[in-house]
């Protein structure tokens, strides 16, 4: 795995000078997984959301590389066609049968979670030799931070609001680091862009896993999240320290933690300096607090049931 | 000199012999009845080591136009094939697919939309797709479905056209029947369609492009549209082009509008798709009575052929338009619309009546298409058109 001194010599295939806000945790995704393709050409698909809208307008690209955008739901049935046509026509002997190319699809956690499951789904099944990257902010972030099924049970978003009636999203999150690695696709990792190293380091070994891979990078949104700019960083941080997103692959089925958490912090300290979260720490909201922290503790023990001890 | 080869098979079957013959480098498609057999068959090849095609087994049509998007902009050759609730599911991919300028090109075993589901003929489902942007042949026969299949690569890959096309063919009737057909040997069809060259391939690697920018408030996105009409009315030509090297190999003619009895034609039905020929037969024993009846035939359905229709019709005492889809609420189904507008410039007004027939393949029997001729003759004879649209043989009590 290459160390900081070889990554800083890696071309950033993101332009700067896109629209995406300060601070945004989607671009330092991005960036970050794209390091990990090392000197080889990746061809990038996007789904519709701010990384594509912000990075992509007319007459300008943010993309020093080949990027398709097709819709909203099927960043990862477009790069698998894209895929499907790189074997295709090297089979057809229109290109270089030893020529290596990387595909990777991003989307949104509302192209992913939600509209995109399916595709997505499809793609892993179908193991196109593809790396999908879900940059997980939480919510439908580019129509106005509407929740999705990724949006932690009690926060605020604009379609679960906060009120007499209700404490933000009733729901509790969707777990879909582990659908997709039910699929038995041979990797799947979760990492944040809080910790750089353990998630280039996953972006090298998802590009250089034949088949397909996945990666769900928690990448916090200030807007949506109600938080200062630089604040993205330190947020993404706490929620790893919180155990509220643990750092952990699955490499062949076999379940590992990457980052080792040995004082669990409660998960207040990622709720708190949070505006989305603000109404939880109001008075008669002690239950619910504490049902989040219930949440959390389970998921915890779950996954460490689930991996191997070294 | 080609080689000629007569076959007895289905539509579905030659179809996907077309696609065969065409060399596409990726298929992505997702089964639907009546379009089942060309995937299967395509399958077949597949494993035949037949094709050196990848194959995609994709989970839905919206993944299958999806896939055929990406890979079609990385620079291969790209078909799928669909039908019905599967074409309605891809609908905002058809968009994307004409807008993005990708020369995919498509088979659609035309079939009822749901509710209530039913698997059988109509044309509600590629009627539906009139206005995505596809070039959109359609086939009466097997023969033309294999015709317009290989015509079809051409048109859609020629750099003024650059766009989508559909060829399509009725749900069973002629996906399914067992009809002869006669096919090229492998060699002629891959010198007729020639090898594609993409520009600006996703997978040109050393020339870095961007498919699918963002083309929002005060962007070019108006300007796009306007060169994607100017494409499609290239295609006109371009249509008419390829047809006449296509028939200079096949030996068999083609028409955007196909006309039977039109020399001295008094009246005359116009029809597109299968019913065509039920049409004709009709036709030919009213002829032999001494009835001056004709037929005219859409082969072309995007871009629509205006011109040739009107003067097909030109000076014609009564038009039936036959519609094998509604469009609720409109006058007519999409076809009377657009004969009527196709008709508007001629000097001398010409009646025109609506029919609506065959939905969910309700049976096309002579005997109403005898009526529909009949009620020409007494419009042409100084009878009043029946006023509005008739739905050809629905039951009163249904």
């Amino acid at each position: 795995m290459a160390n900081l001194k070889e990554l800083t010599h890696r071309e950033d295939r993101l332009a700067g000078g896109h629209r995406l806000c300060a601070g945004c945790g989607a671009s330092i995704a991005v960036r970050q997984v794209l390091l990990g393709a090392g000197e080889d050409p990746v061809v990038v698909g996007c789904a519709t959301g701010c990384l594509e809208v912000s990075t992509t307008i007319y007459p300008y690209s943010s993309w020093k590389t080949p990027f398709i955008h097709n819709a909203f739901e099927n960043s990862a049935a477009t790069i698998s066609g894209v895929e499907a046509a790189f074997n295709g026509l090297k089979r057809a002997g229109k290109i270089d049968p030893d020529k290596k190319v990387r595909f990777v699809a991003f989307g949104g956690d509302g192209g992913t979670y939600d509209i995109g499951l399916q595709a997505l789904s499809g793609a892993m099944e179908r193991g196109h030799d593809m790396v999908y990257v879900c940059y997980d902010n939480g919510a439908y972030m580019n129509t106005g931070i509407q929740r999705s099924s990724a949006t932690p049970k009690g926060a605020w978003a604009t379609t679960a609001e906060v009120g007499a009636a209700q404490a933000g999203k009733k729901q509790r999150r969707k777990d879909l680091t582990q659908i997709i690695a039910a699929h038995g696709v041979p990797y799947v990792a979760q990492a944040s862009v809080s910790h750089w190293k353990d998630l280039t380091d996953k972006a090298e070994k998802a590009f250089n896993t034949p088949g397909a891979a996945f990666l769900n990078v928690f990448a916090p949104c200030p807007r949506g999240w109600r938080i200062p700019s630089s604040a993205t960083i330190d947020i993404a941080k706490a929620a790893v320290q919180t155990g509220f997103w643990p750092l952990y692959e699955v490499e062949d089925g076999v379940c590992r933690q990457t980052v080792k958490v040995h004082n669990r912090k409660p998960v207040e300290e990622f709720l708190k300096p949070q505006g989305r979260f603000k109404h939880l720490f109001a008075p008669g909201n002690e239950a619910l607090l504490a049902e989040i922290q219930a949440d959390v503790d389970r998921n915890w023990d779950a996954l460490m049931a689930r991996c191997v001890t070294e | 000199m080609p080689e000629h080869k007569t076959l007895a098979a289905t539509g579905n079957s030659v179809v996907a012999e077309a696609m065969r013959q065409c060399h596409p480098n990726v298929m992505a498609a997702y089964p639907i009845t009546p379009q089942t057999t060309i995937v299967e068959e395509f399958a077949g090849f597949v494993a035949k080591g037949k094709t050196d095609c990848e194959y995609v087994t994709v989970e839905s049509e919206h993944s299958a136009m999806s896939a055929c998007i990406g890979a079609s902009a990385a620079g291969a050759r790209v078909m799928t094939a669909t039908s019905s609730q599967g074409l309605a599911l891809m609908w905002e991919e058809l968009h994307i697919a004409a807008g993005m300028r990708l020369p995919i090109v498509m088979a659609n075993a035309n079939r009822a939309l749901s509710a209530p589901i039913n698997i059988h003929c109509d044309h509600s489902d590629i009627m539906g797709a009139r206005d995505t942007g596809w070039v959109t042949y359609f086939a009466e026969t097997a023969q033309e479905a294999y015709d317009n299949t290989i015509m079809a690569v051409r048109v859609a890959e020629h750099p003024d056209v650059m766009l989508p096309t559909m060829t399509t063919l009725d749900g069973f009737i002629t996906t399914h029947s067992i009809d002869r057909v006669s096919v090229m040997d492998d060699a002629t069809v891959a010198g007729f369609v020639g090898e594609y060259h993409p520009k600006n391939a996703l997978l040109d690697i050393e020339s870095p492009v961007l498919h699918g920018a963002f083309a929002g408030l005060g962007g070019p996105f108006f300007e796009f549209k306007k060169q994607q009409r100017v494409a499609m009315e290239n295609a006109r030509q371009i249509i008419k082009d390829v047809a006449e090297e296509y028939s200079a190999l096949s030996g068999r003619p083609f028409d955007v509008v196909e006309t039977w009895g039109m020399e001295d034609a008094e009246v005359a039905v116009v029809v597109i798709g299968s019913t065509a020929g039920n049409v004709r037969h009709v036709a030919r024993d009213l002829r032999a009575k001494g009835q001056k009846v004709g037929v005219v035939k859409i082969r072309v359905w995007r871009p629509f052929p205006y011109a040739e229709l009107a003067a097909a019709l030109k000076g014609l005492k009564a038009v039936a338009v036959l519609d094998r889809a509604e469009s609720f609420g409109a006058e007519g189904g999409p076809l009377f619309l657009e004969t009527r507008s196709a008709l508007y410039d001629a000097a001398e007004r010409v009646p025109v009546v609506g029919y609506i027939y065959g939905l969910g393949g309700s049976d096309v029997k002579l005997e109403l298409l005898e009526r529909v001729y009949q009620d020409l003759s007494d419009i042409a004879a100084g009878a009043a058109a029946p006023s509005g649209l008739v739905y050809l043989g629905a039951r009163e009590e249904a």
